[in-house]
């Protein structure tokens, strides 16, 4: 037992220890002249660029990472199908939806009201999907995340037509494809109002691990299967939309990483909660120095380097997953 | 005690449950018997409150389901439903330690652990409690499964065809375990079995039923008769005594 948590001790500080070497690279690394030493020394250049660009670009990059793993989970969890993320569920499309309506009614200045909107768009979606899927009660896991896509693409096609109307393409295209390299000091603060809402999922742990085993299953345990599957949604749709108003849509991340951490620690969201953030984390990190240092000095976006990655890593899985018939 | 009054549950225009009363005996193994579509499992989901009635009563303790709190009632009375699909990446002791939930919320004290712990060698399950339930065969899934009930110690515990889809050595060894549930811990379980033999070994009392309706309850023995099983399941159903026991032969 003791032995058991010193293992699982090692290995999240080990994980944060990987974190923390990534994290200095990814300060390091930018078109301008920097060095570390000069953070310590004082240097007012070094310092301001730091602060102003470098910190909030990497905070937003960890931020983002762990919010959709965990959004992921979540989803992945209450609907007990591996193959749900905010981005097979439409539930990002419903996002980028609600930005377009803020930007159309409020003139989309202030991020809060963009957020709002983009929450209760992705909130209203997501509980369209959930609906559809007790109705329809697909055996088939595969068509889960069809309908979602397909649902998404619709919701997708509808937010360019009004875009290209009123001619804010420009302006939405932002929200369209994740990106990283327009983040600076006071466009990214947003991100951390999702943070609470790790540590409400975190006391909910139990509850949704629960909730996916099934409505009779949860009722059994005296749990009301309804409300944990609403509360989920709220966290989903709230951490998706402050990651989609301030990064962008970013694919995949949702899908993968809680695949993997299932894979070796299991489907208990107390044990692997920790694993899910940082690792999404990590894996995010890495996409970004990729797309930082392959045509460097210019940069890839973000989301075509964790499509292209995020793409290989799930045919892994599948096969994977295969093999071991589940 | 358990007794229900007038229940009725509808799908369309048809009565799946048709005005069933019915008051269950304490400290039994009780088996609902009947063909498929009897209305056997719809009618534990009714009183276990896991599917919702048109009509009628159930009572748990002189307390109709609705004035009880979900979580008060889950300490009270737990149900194991046909779960074995499930993929779900959990190990047999997570399984089991989430029978403790509505006592201890998910946060075990020491005393759940114990419960726990016990509950799995109950079911010898030690030597396998680190495995994930994915990985086993639909039996040991099944033993695991019921290590979660008795964890969650409740009085009052509903089986929906455990013994579905395993072989003979799992059967019995479940039916002997809530044989001791009955007799050594004085719970009473009430069970939907196909296998009518197992039926007449393990079982105290019968409820038989057909289209929606209890045609007959009793005593196994006065359950168990060419003439009832014919009205129940609509064919010849002959009873040979083996070893002290009433053994039916309807294999031709």
């Amino acid at each position: 037992m003791i032995n058991k948590m010193k293992r699982i001790l090692l290995h999240r500080i080990s994980w944060i220890v990987v974190l923390i070497i990534l994290s200095i690279i990814s300060i390091m690394i930018g078109v301008k002249d920097f060095s570390l030493r000069g953070i310590f020394t004082g240097n007012a250049d070094d310092v301001n660029l730091v602060l102003i660009s470098r910190l909030p670009r990497l905070i937003s990059i960890i931020v983002t990472g762990a919010s959709l793993s965990v959004a992921g989970l979540i989803m992945q969890t209450i609907t007990n199908n591996k193959f749900v993320s905010p981005s097979t569920a439409g539930t990002m499309e419903w996002c980028k939806f609600g930005v377009m309506i803020a930007i159309l009614l409020f003139g989309g200045r202030s991020s809060l009201v963009k957020m709002g909107v983009a929450f209760i768009c992705a909130l209203f979606g997501t509980l369209l999907f959930m609906k559809l899927l007790t109705k329809l009660q697909f055996t088939n896991a595969i068509i889960v995340p069809l309908v979602g896509m397909m649902m998404g693409n619709v919701v997708g096609s509808i937010t360019s037509f009004f875009a290209y109307k009123y001619d804010i393409m420009q302006n939405m295209s932002s929200w369209l494809q994740g990106n990283f390299s327009l983040i600076i000091k006071g466009r990214y603060e947003l991100l951390y109002i999702g943070i609470p809402f790790f540590i409400i999922a975190y006391v909910y742990a139990n509850k949704f691990t629960i909730a996916g085993m099934g409505e009779s299953f949860s009722q059994n345990l005296g749990l009301n299967h309804k409300r944990i599957v609403m509360g989920g949604m709220v966290i989903v749709a709230f951490i998706t939309s402050t990651v989609v108003v301030t990064v962008g849509s970013i694919p995949f991340l949702g899908l993968i990483i809680p695949n993997i951490v299932a894979i070796y620690k299991g489907d208990n969201i107390k044990n692997t909660l920790f694993d899910i953030a940082i690792l999404g984390s990590i894996f995010i990190l890495v996409c970004d120095i990729l797309g930082r240092i392959i045509i460097y000095p210019y940069e890839v976006s973000i989301s075509v380097v964790v499509s292209v990655v995020g793409s290989i890593i799930f045919l892994v899985i599948l096969f994977w997953r295969n093999k071991h018939a589940r | 005690m358990i007794s229900i009054k007038n229940i009725s549950k509808k799908y369309g225009e048809k009565h799946v449950v048709d005005h069933v009363d019915l008051d269950i005996p304490k400290g039994k193994i009780i088996a609902f018997i009947g063909s498929n579509g009897a209305g056997k499992s719809t009618l534990i989901s009714i009183i276990s409150r896991t599917l919702s009635k048109n009509s009628g009563e159930v009572y748990i303790d002189e307390k109709e389901l609705k004035e009880w709190k979900s979580k008060e009632l889950s300490k009270r009375l737990s149900i194991l439903k046909q779960s074995n699909y499930l993929n779900i990446r959990l190990t047999i002791k997570e399984l089991v330690s989430f029978g403790r939930f509505p006592y201890s919320n998910g946060k075990l004290t020491k005393e759940d652990e114990k419960i726990v712990d016990d509950a799995i060698s109950y079911m010898k399950l030690e030597d396998l409690q680190d495995r994930y339930l994915d990985e086993l065969s639909g039996g040991q899934r099944q033993m695991a499964y019921i290590a979660m009930i008795i964890a969650q110690d409740t009085e009052y515990v509903f089986l929906d065809e455990p013994l579905n889809n395993l072989d003979m050595r799992h059967s019995v060894h479940i039916m002997k375990i809530i044989r001791k549930l009955v007799d050594d811990l004085g719970k009473t379980v009430m069970v939907v079995i196909h296998d009518i033999n197992f039926v007449s070994c393990y079982a105290d009392y019968i409820v038989a039923m057909k289209d929606g309706k209890i045609v007959e309850e009793g005593a196994t023995e006065n359950i168990l008769k060419s003439n009832v099983l014919k009205e129940v399941y609509g064919m010849d159903i002959g009873i040979h005594q083996i070893n002290g026991k009433n053994i039916c032969l309807y294999y031709d």
